[in-house]
Order: structure tokens, then sequence, then C-alpha cells
């Protein structure tokens, strides 16, 4: 069931009598209950496009339909109580540091009008959910970042919302807590059957939690679908860029550039995709062609829709070796690719 | 020494100033944040942006600061009549020494709202949150230790108008040291008089601090 609609939304900023702009003319379809992830380097116009969703910006052009709600027809107050149902995190957690943990959880059902002892009840299942129990009383200078992410999450789902938006929730964050954060998040979506649109720089974040993506690039969405098959062929040379964030760390560059220098083989990158990530192709390839191999790096990444996997290897033999191995890999759907350059 | 203090005028005096500077801070603290939310809130960007009640409330905000607190007090004298009904005593001073330093003070308020965190902001239009949410639940707890250091430094500026209010017959430590202690050429009661002035000021100076520091979180 399709949940957010975006058509032909645009936005442009006046900035000192020059107009940018920020979102080009996006058309988007979110289905109910998915991760949605949106990737892009800074200045794509990825935080412009999120805030167009609960209208904090208003599109120039286009429509937002969210739920049953035409987001551009609601009056003031209608887009007030349709805010409630389309919550939001921060980079910057963004908690109001002159209140607890306790009564920061508690400001939106302040704001929905909820009575003092139902809040309570409320605020007190929501800091078990988060697992802050026994943090009640701090204030958020006393937290960490993690626990201060948690805060921002249990706040963020005190009105059973519809829809949770990221808006770099984990940017702020070691990788560690950024890990148990994603955890909690992807968590909170089996459980509580929560649609998430989340907007990250960084492609290890939309690898682990969300079944489809969005490339966005200049203000435009290059290249969306779901996660498996865009790392699988990524279409756009950013995308490619974003996917090796995942696949190729940079000490694994620098063997596979000394590799080359020494000019002892030729480096292929295999890609492994779903079940063939576990089969022993390396060891047949071998045994078949005669042909020396030498493991440089590799690597598997769990995604939502199954596991994606590279591996680097140089191979040493002759030209018609080379030829027979290559031939030997593809027909067992690895998809090889030889490499020239790191 | 102090054969010229006579310690029930002192006493007396002291009342006068206190009751005069606290009266005032009490009407300053309101009226201030209330000209300060409406200069920083018809601010560009900010939620009543209007440029016309902008340039209305800074213009008058900064004439009743430039004008010098003699001055000003002389100024008001109809206005005040007009309010207290009287131009005698203590509370002849009140209308002047409110005007004077609510317009310092609402400045401290623009200040102390600008720092707070438009995340904070975003996250609370994000949930929902109506005008009134925004400013009682968000700027003005968020802002509130600059509210309070602002207001001490504001009692203190008070506490020196009020010295001025003697001019108007209004009575208070300033009026005394000026009437017994420099036109009788009587030293030790100026001495007493600015003993007790600064101890007053240095009350006040850590009540706020110790105020700011309970309130303040971050």
């Amino acid at each position: 069931m399709l949940l957010i609609h975006l058509n032909n939304v645009s936005k442009t900023f006046q900035l000192k009598g020059q107009s940018v702009e920020a979102v080009k003319n996006v058309d988007l379809d979110i289905e109910k209950g998915e991760v949605f992830g949106v990737v892009g380097y800074s200045g794509a116009g990825k935080s412009t496009l999120v805030r167009l969703l609960n209208l904090l910006e208003t599109p120039t052009t286009g429509t937002v339909k969210i739920a049953d709600y035409e987001m551009l027809n609601l009056s003031n107050r209608a887009l007030r109580a349709a805010r409630q149902e389309i919550s939001m995190i921060f980079q910057h957690f963004n908690l109001l540091w002159s209140r607890t943990v306790h009564d920061n959880i508690a400001f939106p059902l302040e704001v929905a009008g909820v009575a003092k002892s139902e809040r309570n009840a409320r605020v007190e299942e929501l800091i078990n959910l988060v697992g802050l129990k026994g943090r009640e009383d701090s204030y958020p200078s006393q937290l960490s970042g993690g626990q201060k992410q948690r805060v921002g999450i249990a706040r963020a789902l005190a009105n059973d919302p519809k829809v949770l938006l990221c808006d770099e929730a984990t940017s702020a964050l070691d990788p560690k807590t950024t890990s148990s954060i994603l955890e909690l998040l992807h968590d909170i979506n089996q459980k509580l059957g929560l649609t998430i649109v989340l907007i990250t720089h960084e492609m290890p974040v939309i690898q682990k939690i969300c079944s489809r993506v969005a490339v966005m690039e200049d203000g435009n969405v290059v290249e969306q679908g779901n996660v498996l098959d865009v790392f699988k062929h990524p279409q756009q040379e950013i995308t490619r860029t974003f996917v090796r964030q995942v696949t190729d760390p940079d000490d694994a560059n620098q063997a596979i550039e000394e590799q080359l220098r020494e000019e002892k083989g030729t480096v292929i990158r295999l890609t492994f995709v779903g079940g063939d990530a576990g089969k022993p192709v390396v060891s047949e390839l071998i045994r078949a062609c005669d042909v020396t191999v030498n493991i440089l790096q590799g690597n598997i990444a769990q995604t939502q829709n199954g596991s994606y996997g590279s591996l680097f290897v140089s191979i040493e033999g002759d030209e018609k070796q080379l030829q027979d191995a290559i031939a030997f890999l593809q027909g067992h759907q690895v998809e090889a690719e030889v490499i020239s350059d790191a | 020494m102090l054969e010229n203090v006579d310690w029930e005028n002192m006493l007396e005096a002291t009342w006068e100033t206190i009751y005069m500077s606290g009266v005032a801070i009490l009407f300053t603290f309101f009226f201030g944040i209330l000209l300060g939310l409406i200069l920083f809130l018809s601010s560009k960007g900010q939620l009543w942006e209007n440029k016309v009640t902008n340039s209305i409330v800074a213009t008058f905000v900064n004439v009743f600061r430039s004008v010098p607190f003699i001055i000003l007090i002389i100024l008001l004298i109809p206005f005040t009549n007009w309010v207290m009904g009287t131009m005698l005593g203590p509370n002849a001073a009140l209308p002047a020494l409110v005007i004077g330093s609510s317009a310092f003070y609402a400045r401290l308020v623009e200040i102390g709202l600008r720092e707070v965190d438009k995340g904070v902001v975003e996250a609370a239009r994000s949930m929902g949150a109506n005008q009134r949410h925004i400013i009682f639940k968000v700027f003005l707890p968020e802002s509130m230790p600059a509210l309070v250091s602002g207001i001490t430094v504001t009692a203190i500026l008070l506490i020196s108008y009020t010295a001025m209010a003697g001019v108007i017959g209004a009575g208070g430590l300033g009026d005394l040291a000026f009437r017994d202690g420099f036109q009788r050429n009587s030293t030790d009661v100026t001495i007493v008089a600015t003993v007790i002035i600064s101890v007053i000021v240095f009350i006040v100076q850590g009540i706020g601090d110790v105020l700011t520091r309970k309130i303040d979180k971050r």
C-alpha cells in the first residue's frame, strides 16, 4: 500500500536575489512499512527533500501526499495535527536542554493535549522501548550521543506516528553507536510496522536497514530501486561511488594498487549476489583453469534483500588461461570485472 | 565618625531604594520580555516576521534606551502624573524606571532568544507545535539562563537609576547622599549610603548568579 507519494516536487530558495534549486522535479513513491533510504552527498538536496514531506519547507511546485493527507491543501491547524503522525529525528538530536529525558519525551504529548496521567504512562512505556530505563531524570547534557538519539526516537514515537523521518540520524555518532541506533530503528520498523524514511551520506547505513534506496545528486533523484539491485547494477557513476563505500575499504585499494604496480597478475573484482556468495568458486577456478589465484581483499555486505559480496583476486597465468578463467567465472553467474586502476 | 548619620532616615531611604528597585524589576521583567519577544519574533525569518512592527518596537526601544535617565525622568513628568496621579514619593519614580529599564532589558531578551537553537524550534514544529507552544515551551524556557542573567544586569542598572530619582523627590539612598551628604557637606552620610547601595548590588548579583547556575542545565 502506498503511503507517501511525491509528484513532480521542486523547491527553489531565493538567496540574496539568487535562486537556488535545491530539489528538482522529484517523483517518489514509498510503501507502507518499508525502510526507504535517500543517499547523497551534502548539498544534494536530501535534507530539503525530507523537510518537504512534513512541510517544514513548502514545495515550490508539485504535490505531497502522505497517507490520506494532501499535505498542501491542509489548513494550518490540520497540518499541525498531521505532523503528529509524521515525526522526525535529527542529526543533532535537537532535544530541549532545559527538560529532563522524561519531559523531553512528554513534549509531543503536551502538544497533542494528552492528559498528564496518560502522558506519564506513555513516557514510561517509551523509555523502556528505547532502553533508557533509569535515565528519566537526567538532562540531555548528561547523556552520550547514542542516548540522546534514543530520547529523540522515543519523542518521535510518542504520538504513534505513521511515518518516521530520519535526517542524518546517525551521522554524529561513532560506528558502534550507529549500529545500535540502526538496530533500534530496524526493531521499531518490524515491531510497529512503522514506515521509515532515512536520509544519509553513508552507504553502510542504507545497506544495513533499507529495503529501497534513492540516490540524489544536485537536487535530482538520479537512481532508485531495491537496495540489492542498486548494489548489483549501479547505473550512475555517483551510485557506484556510494556502493564502493561498502565494498571497497580504503586499505583494499592500496593493496590492489600495489599489485597493479608490480604487474604480477591481472586484478579481477568478483561480485557475488545472494546465494552465490557461499559457493566455492575460487577453488573450482584454480582446479579448472590451472591458474594461480591470489586473494587481495574480500567483503560481504548484508542488505535487507540478501547478501552482496565482493572479492578482489589477482590471477597469474598466460593470456589463454586468463580468458578461460573469466569465462569460467561468468559461467558460474559471478560477475567478474578486470580492474586496470584502483 | 558618622556623627551626621541619622539612622532612621538612612533606614527609610534604604527601604525606598529597595521598594523602587523591587517593584520596577517585576514590571521590567514582564514588559522587557514582552518587548524582547515582539522585537525578536517580528525580525527576519521568525514566526511573526513583520518589518513595520519590528521597526516601530526597535525605534521605541532605542529612543528610551539612549535618552539619559535623568532627562527621561523629567520628560516623563506629565505621563507619570497621569498614570500615578501623583508626583510625590517613591511611586512617582516607577514609570520612568520601568520604561527606561524595560527598553534596556528588551535588547538583552532579544539576544537571549536569538541564542535558542534553531534545530530545537524546528523539532517542535515537526511535532505539530503551535506558536503558543513554541514561545512558552521552547523559546522562553530554553533562553531562561540568559533572561535571568539579563534581569540581574538590568536590576543593578535600576538600582543606580533610583539614585537619580531624587530629582523628582522620590527619595531613596541616592537622594539622601545628595541632599544630606553633598549639600550639607556630611561626607559620612554619603559614604554610608554608598556602602548600603553596594551591599544591595552585591546581594542582587549573588542571587542572579545562583539562579542562573541553577537553571542552566546545558
